[in-house]
């Protein structure tokens, strides 16, 4: 035994005595994670969020979330002299007086912006694969809630430098919040401490920004990966891949090694932006007064799409017993994202309902196999991307030479055209890799290489996939349609007939599928042919 | 004036035209020579100087602003829209406009100095109107204070110009176009006499001092080097979203598909 | 379902096939010196950005091509972070990927749902429990509790009364009084209708009174447009043409949408467009809304001249400024 083993063994037996973490520890070294690409999109998230800690907590070292007029002094020539926040001037004192301060403040924007655009396809990875469903349900809605909770976060920061960008953004934001029927105008006085702009809201927000938020954050990321930890990888089927097992690396040291070296290449790239490319210049922007705004002003392209909705939306108010309702703010601004957001965090359960399946799934689908939800997938992101265009609606019309009303009739008419006709277009490319896949299993792959036969027929050469191929292809579930029960055997009426009647219908619609081929088809073909 | 504008693109319309600014010529020529006593140098030169330019004007302007620069319906009336228009107009390439798109855009000038001072000093004939400006007269580098030229530029001209004077939309395919590298001289005539969709900003209302002021901010915003790396554009948080999504997540996601490859 | 009854057979997972760096010895020398290579870059890296947080001057600069002309010492400071952070997680998974065990390994996965003998245990566990707390019983115990706790709950919600003033009429008031006069911003500067050319807008506030301070909570209801276009084009009803001054009319800059400040006027459309969302305003029909998303016009504010002819305003708003509100009327 080396000095090294044994100083080991003498640490790890202080520890274990005391803790008792050696059982433990024993059987989770040997904990296995499937390897696949688009495992790694939540790492992202989470590599990033540690990021955001790190930069965040620098910044907060010399930002001073404070509305005090004070006349900035510091080395950046162009805005000497110009009255403006205590919090606006921090800002700029991080970005030019502080030694690296420019670059963290950089890092820890890129990084928010990597943050969100993770979570995003970490999200749609999750959808299109029904990594969704039972035991992972509740895994699902702490995902949307981090969601969530991310964009407000990521708008809290970026509004807290108080330049003339921010400020219009919360200028808006806080418009959306004043134009809730009822109580809006007293939740605006009470969350802004008066009127706009008042002094109270930057020292509030700060506060919110970075304790309470990224506390939830954190406990909330602690659950989801104790639930993923808990309840073991999904994975991607495969030969040798069933419903009660997991393939892949242990922990220690593959995993772990992969995984640490992840988080120094998120944080290394996310350098690499912070250091190249300059992000929110909020020294160009100059300090926020109501009576300004530049041409060109959006949010983050995480907010992009509520902003692009906003723009769309249909001039009605509705003016009734001296009280007024603005649906031109309601409808882009609150409905249609709580409509979405609500959706999104009920979909597993709805799901379920439709196709009765109650089981636990730890086998991703193929998102061909599951045409409706892939559909319905397209169809929202189409959406989003429709709306996300309007929100940029100036800047595209800038540069591709369009006009900005031609750009928002087009999203306005897009919007309610584009996403049915996703749906539509992608159930149908669905079925069609479906059929290639049957295709495939019982004629093989086509070689291009084309034979004479002896009677002068020229036929091309298909090449038989492998066993494995073959398994992946065909070993999906295809589950039938729910019977509709009107009468139960007794001859009594289905109380439940409208909820049976839609079910039922949902159901049909979801087990659309072209015919998985069968080992009899195989065995068929093979006798047809000698 | 229906019957000029019906005919302006009539084959003979220019030679017409060509006969009609040589008469007019002659005619001023002779009526110059008439009494050579009683005009001095000055006097002469600067008239020679407006013939020269209602020449080019008859040439090169005239089948759209009218014989007599009264504006016709495909272009405005010049009368009154003094030299500081022209200036900038002829002297940024706006005019002559190329096609009749929605807005004459920045080109390279086709006249020459000389002949853009010489269709400015006709057109200041027609009625009195704001004086062309030259790079010299604008002492912004000296009486420009950048701090409260940053100000009015965020005040007055940011909500179409953007924040850093990289342009920005306007309604139906209009835009503000961008204000960096614009000569000085030109940017205080725009301001004086708001040319296209542009509003005028008056001399009461924004000083003399203080639009040196905002050029003294233009040209500091134009030289200001990159504080934090590649720009982007200036165009503010669309063009970094795009960064991320294709750079940030395609390096990553890139880098993810290498790290779970099996190595061979 | 006959799909179900007979699907093709599971070949299990595929035999092992072994990496170079597995079997070869120069391919496994080659590896790890790759590695190494790797972490000795992350070194250069940290030396990168130590040199350049002690030794390059803030305020220099380096000509980077696509870049531009960029500042080098946060160049150097951010290009050394990156290059150390990369070096060592380029390293840390190259070594994992060539040179760890890449031997695939199964674990067993069980259901989610305990034993049934587990379930059943834990119901009368806790049945047995609650028994002993005697919850089913006390009901007087229980409704005051529930009682009590609820109410417990009110006290934080009651604690943020004070987190701002109740907005009374406050939303309906600016600044502008009979007789205001409008200054330009910045500059405070009265105006006189002769200041404004056909054609010319101008940023205005209204004039501070003496010992008055303008706080942006101010200028948030107060900022207003000045444009001044030919009489003849207006197109507004006797009163509103009365809010006029020989052609100069004066607009609320707080959108009626969500409140940016509508400053974008075309001259030759005589359109106020608005650049967050785009509402489009006609300046000579008093701001009709004429596209976008914002239901009303732009409060118009009346305005005449004093007695030194400086512009002034008639009367306050006659609504209120800015974005709509429920008690709006």
């Amino acid at each position: 035994m080396s000095a090294r083993e044994r100083v080991a063994g003498t640490v790890a037996n202080y520890v274990d005595e005391r803790t008792g973490s050696a059982k433990w520890l024993k059987k989770n070294l040997n904990k296995v994670f499937p390897d696949h690409w688009s495992f790694m999109l939540g790492e992202i998230a989470l590599y990033s969020f540690v990021i955001l800690l790190l930069s965040g907590t620098f910044l907060t070292f010399w930002f001073d979330p404070s509305m005090e007029h004070v006349v900035y002094k510091g080395s950046y020539q162009p805005l000497k002299d110009v009255e403006m926040s205590a919090a606006y001037a921090s800002a700029l004192n991080i970005s030019f007086d502080v030694r690296g301060g420019l670059l963290m403040r950089q890092i820890h924007h890129w990084a928010a912006l990597i943050f969100m655009a993770s979570i995003v396809v970490h999200l749609l990875r999750v959808f299109f694969t029904g990594a969704f469903r039972k035991p992972r349900e509740f895994n699902w809605i702490l995902g949307i809630g981090l969601l969530t909770l991310g964009i407000v976060e990521g708008f809290l920061g970026y509004s807290l430098p108080d330049d003339l960008l921010s400020g219009t953004g919360v200028r808006i934001a806080h418009a959306i919040i004043q134009a809730i029927p009822v109580v809006g105008t007293y939740l605006s006085f009470f969350a802004f401490g008066g009127a706009f702009p008042s002094e109270l809201f930057i020292p509030r927000i700060y506060v919110v920004h970075i304790l309470l938020i990224p506390g939830i954050m954190l406990a909330l990321i602690t659950v989801h990966l104790m639930l993923v930890w808990y309840q073991k990888h999904t994975q991607y089927p495969g030969p040798g891949r069933t419903e009660k097992n997991v393939v892949g690396y242990p922990l220690m040291p593959v995993y772990m090694a992969k995984a640490g070296g992840f988080f120094f290449i998120v944080f290394g790239i996310t350098a690499l932006l912070g250091a190249t490319a300059s992000i929110n210049p909020i020294w160009l922007y100059g300090p926020y007064t109501p009576a300004q705004v530049s041409a060109g002003s959006q949010p983050d392209w995480y907010m992009g799409w509520l902003d692009g909705l906003v723009r769309m939306a249909p001039p009605w108010e509705t003016y009734a017993f001296g009280y007024t309702i603005s649906w031109n703010i309601l409808i882009p601004g609150l409905i249609i994202p709580g409509i979405i957001f609500t959706g999104m965090a009920l979909y597993p359960f709805i799901e379920s309902w439709i196709t009765g399946d109650k089981r636990e799934h730890h086998i991703l689908d193929r998102p061909r196999n599951v045409p409706n939800r892939t559909a319905l997938g397209a169809m929202s992101l189409t959406f989003m991307i429709v709306a996300l265009i309007n929100g940029g609606n100036d800047l595209i019309a800038t540069h591709f030479d369009l006009s900005i009303n031609q750009i928002m009739w087009g999203t306005r008419i897009g919007i309610i055209l584009l996403p049915p006709l996703a749906f539509v277009i992608t159930k149908r490319i669905c079925l069609s890799l479906q059929r290639a896949d049957r295709e495939l299993v019982l004629h093989g792959r086509e070689t291009g290489r084309l034979v004479m036969l002896p009677h002068g027929e020229f036929v091309e050469v298909h090449e038989e996939l492998t066993p494995e191929k073959k398994w992946l292809l065909t070993q999906h579930e295809q589950a039938a349609p729910i019977e509709l029960e009107l009468v139960d055997q007794a001859g009594v009426r289905n109380p439940k007939t409208f909820r049976a009647k839609l079910q039922a219908r949902f159901s049909a619609a979801n087990a659309e599928a072209v015919a998985k081929p069968t080992a009899q088809d195989l065995k068929q073909l093979e006798n047809e042919h000698h | 004036m229906k019957f000029l504008s019906k005919y302006r693109r009539h084959k003979f319309a220019t030679p017409m035209l060509i006969v009609i600014a040589l008469s007019t010529l002659g005619f001023t020529f002779s009526a110059a020579t008439a009494s050579p006593a009683k005009s001095e140098l000055a006097a002469s030169a600067k008239s020679t100087l407006i013939a020269e330019g209602k020449e080019i004007f008859l040439k090169g302007c005239s089948s759209c602003h009218g014989l007599n620069g009264e504006g016709a319906s495909i272009a405005p009336s010049l009368i009154g829209v003094g030299a500081a228009s022209v200036d900038f107009q002829v002297g940024t390439g706006r005019m002559p406009m190329a096609d009749m798109s929605q807005q004459a855009m920045r080109k390279a000038p086709l006249y020459t100095e000389e002949e853009t001072a010489a269709l400015a000093a006709y057109v200041a004939t027609l009625a009195p109107g704001p004086a062309s400006i030259t790079n010299e007269e604008i002492t912004w580098e000296r009486d420009g204070s950048t701090a409260d030229g940053g100000e009015l530029f965020r005040n007055n001209c940011a909500m179409c110009h953007n924040f850093a004077g990289q342009g920005g939309a306007l309604t139906k395919g209009k835009y503000a176009p961008t204000v960096m590298g614009v000569e000085p001289k030109h940017i205080y005539e725009a301001m004086i006499t708001g040319p296209q969709a542009m509003p005028v900003f008056s001399d009461k209302t924004i000083t003399p001092q203080e639009k040196l002021s905002i050029i003294k901010w233009i040209k500091s915003a134009e030289s200001e080097p990159n504080l934090g790396g590649a720009s982007l554009g200036r165009v503010g948080p669309v063009t970094e979203g795009l960064l991320v999504w294709t750079l940030g997540l395609g390096l990553l996601v890139a880098i993810a598909v290498w790290l779970t490859a099996k190595s061979r | 379902m006959s799909n179900e009854l007979a699907p093709l057979s599971d070949p299990g997972l595929p035999a092992h096939v072994h990496r170079k760096a597995d079997t070869d010895p120069v391919a496994e020398k080659r590896a790890e010196q790759q590695v190494a290579v790797l972490f000795g870059i992350s070194a250069f890296g940290t030396l990168l950005f130590i040199y350049s947080y002690l030794f390059i001057d803030t305020e220099s600069f380096v000509f980077i091509p696509v870049m531009g002309n960029t500042n080098a010492h946060q160049l150097g400071l951010g290009m050394g972070l990156a290059i150390a952070l990369l070096g060592i997680g380029f390293g840390a998974v190259h070594w994992a990927k060539t040179l760890m065990s890449d031997t695939e390994v199964i674990a067993e996965r069980h259901e989610m749902r305990s034993e049934d003998a587990d379930r059943d245990a834990f119901v009368a566990s806790v049945k047995e429990r609650s028994e002993v707390a005697g919850l089913g019983r006390r009901s007087l115990i229980k409704r005051t509790l529930g009682l009590s706790v609820g109410l417990v709950g009110i006290s934080p919600i009651l604690l943020l009364g004070d987190l701002g003033p109740l907005p009374g009429k406050s939303l309906e008031e600016t600044s502008w009084r009979k007789g205001t006069r409008l200054v330009t911003d910045p500059g405070d500067r009265p105006i006189k209708p002769a200041d404004l050319e056909v054609g010319a807008v101008a940023q205005v506030l209204p004039e501070l009174r003496p010992g008055q301070k303008r706080t942006l909570n101010d200028i948030a209801k107060d900022a207003v447009l000045l444009i001044r276009l030919r009489p003849e084009e207006f197109q507004l009803d006797s009163e509103r043409l009365s809010w006029t001054y020989q052609g100069i009319i004066a607009f609320s800059k707080i959108c009626s949408h969500m409140g940016c400040a509508v400053a974008l006027y075309e001259q030759t459309t005589k359109h106020l467009l608005c650049p967050c969302h785009q509402s489009t305003f006609d300046v000579t029909r008093a701001a009709k809304v004429i596209f976008g998303p914002s239901a009303r016009p732009l409060p118009q504010l009346a305005i005449t001249v004093d007695a030194e002819g400086f512009l002034v305003a008639q009367q306050p708003f006659n609504e209120a400024v800015g974005p709509s509100y429920w008690e709006r009327s």
